[in-house]
């Protein structure tokens, strides 16, 4: 900090001036664009547009998506990244190349594979026919295909976190008494916690917005396996621009509240948080 | 609590951190484990924790078998060189940690605990950090916070790995000392990891100087810094000037008339012999004093300190290094670029081939 502070007024405020632009363009306009292409025809059409059935059940099957794939991953996340940073084990690098297969390859590529695995001529199709079930071109597709890209996330976000802060804490905790399950919970849990509720914004972030994998695997079925960025697109196509506009509201609106959220909690815990850098910093 | 180890043998990999390790330390003692970066010391602390596990080797608590117990229930107070504090907790919530993480049978009320950490706090001298984070605090206070942290569960053993060494040289010195003050209050048995030769001279009962996974000598602090069993040792624990004598008879020789000194005089020949001699086991004078004076200039004198420090060149070419008190100096009078004589007076370590 006290680097930046001797740079000329000069630089500094032109730096700030390109951040400050490069944000305007890329993020504010576009919000602004969709929320204004949204109210162009009034709030009373806005919400009718809402109101539709199909978009409605898009907005839960989205909202369905996220709720199983978030924890799930939530959970994989922890597990993984623990595993990785605090124990030496064959095949380490192997299952840290593996996390990042989903960021690495293309999203229709990963929807692909679930179509190759589970579709009727798939590796499990006529098994899978046989017994009755139906994965693909059904909402049971669409998460399996959100987990599956998302699943990088939380791990990612809190590998480094984890290395970064050793297990001098941890087993400090087990020489004190304290029990694995306690060491994680009261010790563990509590350094990761930031870095795990960014990991849950972003992966929450992917799983409502993702729309490569879930487009192949849906089948696009109105009112049953689209979500809410395959409706917007569909609206969009039909030149329905306030409906599609509309839903896009929706969506940034969604992602705006998880911003909100994660404000508020760094607000309530501003002074531990503010420790907890310090200490770091070192 | 006693603690034996016997025949201790620990690998990373292809690199043998332990090689053969035996030591016991009686109970209420206070031991150093002192060695250069890599020499296991370290590794030993943990393997006494349980944080580690030996490859072979045994492990005694009490004289009991100790191997199969974990960490968490060896009752081992444990700190850590970067202390380790909890850092989103408390003071006062990271010493009361090891109190209420145990079973809901044998857990303290928590108005017990209460009362407990502000003893231990008092016991440190840190009683009005209570509120305060660990980032909140110098490195100094951090580590006896530590300490009461590891004190608070009350354990039998107490081991500290470099509990000084990211303190400056000021802090050093005044927590040893109070460390030492306080080991000898509470009569715990204590192991202490250190590569500083001063601490270890000056806190342990006994010290452990370790080398390259082995243990080169156990002994008091007077032992192993006047009678080193190992070269390691003896260079280890200060400078000394190196001169090539001779052994014949039961005596060594530096030139003409026999030194005083300790080393295996057994040899019946004449040897040829490496004698090894710390810089304050040296007169110096203007004036050459018996058959063993070394002719030598002196190039520098570093008056700071208790004694005083001098570099000389010998006339042979080597360089030597002689301490004498400040009263000696202040009545000779010496001056940098003047020839001396120094003459050996006792003969630390001896070495020749058998």
């Amino acid at each position: 900090m006290s680097l930046a502070r001797t740079e000329s007024p000069i630089v500094r405020r032109s730096l700030i001036g390109i951040a400050l632009v490069y944000l305007g363009v890329f993020i504010f306009i576009p919000l602004f664009i969709v929320f204004s292409t949204a109210l162009q025809k009034g709030i009373v059409i806005y919400l009718n547009s809402l109101k539709d059935s199909d978009t409605i059940a898009a907005i839960q099957l989205t909202l369905l998506t996220a709720l199983i794939a978030v924890p799930l991953n939530l959970v994989f996340g922890v597990a993984a990244s623990w595993a990785i940073a605090k124990f030496d084990f064959h095949g380490k690098n192997f299952l840290l190349t593996l996390i990042d297969v989903p960021l690495s390859v293309s999203p229709v590529i990963s929807g692909l594979i679930f179509v190759l695995l589970f579709g009727l001529q798939g590796v499990f199709g006529p098994w899978l026919r046989d017994h009755g079930w139906k994965i693909i071109f059904a909402p049971t597709a669409i998460i399996l295909a959100t987990i599956f890209v998302t699943f990088p996330m939380v791990a990612r976000e809190l590998i480094p976190v984890m290395k970064a802060q050793g297990n001098d804490e941890e087993e400090a905790a087990i020489t004190l008494g304290a029990s694995g399950w306690k060491t994680f919970w009261y010790i563990t849990l509590p350094n990761i916690k930031w870095g795990l509720l960014y990991g849950v914004i972003l992966c929450n972030a992917r799983a409502m917005g993702e729309f490569g994998a879930v487009s192949v695997v849906s089948g696009h079925i109105r009112g049953l396996t689209n979500t809410l960025p395959l409706q917007i697109e569909i609206l969009y196509n039909e030149y329905n621009f306030t409906a599609a506009f509309a839903a896009a509201s929706l969506l940034a609106f969604l992602a705006l509240i998880t911003l909100l959220i994660k404000s508020l909690v760094e607000y309530r815990f501003r002074s531990e948080l503010k420790a907890v850098r310090k200490q770091g910093a070192h | 609590m006693s603690i034996e180890v016997k025949n201790i043998v620990k690998s990373f990999n292809s690199f043998k951190a332990l090689d053969d390790v035996s030591l016991k330390v009686d109970t209420g003692e206070l031991i150093a484990l002192l060695g250069p970066s890599g020499s296991g010391k370290t590794t030993l602390l943990r393997i006494i924790a349980g944080l580690e596990t030996a490859n072979s080797g045994e492990i005694l608590f009490h004289g009991k078998d100790a191997r199969d117990k974990k960490t968490k229930d060896r009752q081992v107070g444990f700190v850590f060189q970067h202390y380790a504090l909890f850092r989103h907790m408390t003071v006062f919530d990271n010493i009361a940690f090891g109190l209420r993480v145990q079973p809901a049978g044998i857990r303290p009320a928590e108005d017990k605990i209460k009362a407990k950490v502000k003893h231990l706090l008092e016991l440190v001298q840190l009683d009005w950090v209570g509120d305060r984070y660990p980032s909140q605090l110098s490195g100094g206070q951090r580590q006896r916070i530590a300490l009461a942290r590891a004190l608070a569960i009350e354990p039998k053993v107490l081991l500290l790995d470099e509990p000084f060494g990211s303190l400056d040289a000021q802090v050093r010195k005044e927590l040893r000392q109070w460390l030492r003050r306080f080991h000898d209050d509470l009569h715990i048995t204590s192991l202490f990891v250190t590569h500083d030769q001063e601490e270890a001279l000056e806190v342990a009962d006994r010290v452990v100087v370790m080398n390259k996974g082995t243990i080169e000598q156990i002994g008091t602090p007077q032992d192993v810094y006047h009678k080193p069993a190992s070269v390691f040792v003896l260079n280890f624990l200060g400078n000394v000037n190196l001169f090539h004598g001779r052994v014949i008879d039961g005596k060594m020789y530096l030139g003409e008339a026999p030194v005083d000194g300790r080393g295996d005089l057994s040899a019946t020949s004449i040897k040829s012999a490496n004698l090894y001699i710390r810089p304050h086991q040296f007169d110096i004078s203007r004036e050459s004093q018996g058959d063993n004076a070394i002719g030598a200039v002196i190039k520098y004198i570093n008056l700071a300190g208790s004694s005083v420090k001098f570099d000389l060149i010998a006339d042979s070419g080597n360089s030597l290094q002689v301490e004498i008190t400040q009263g000696e100096y202040s009545r000779l009078q010496l001056i940098k670029g003047e020839h001396v004589f120094v003459c050996p007076k006792d003969i630390t370590f001896c070495e020749y081939e058998i």
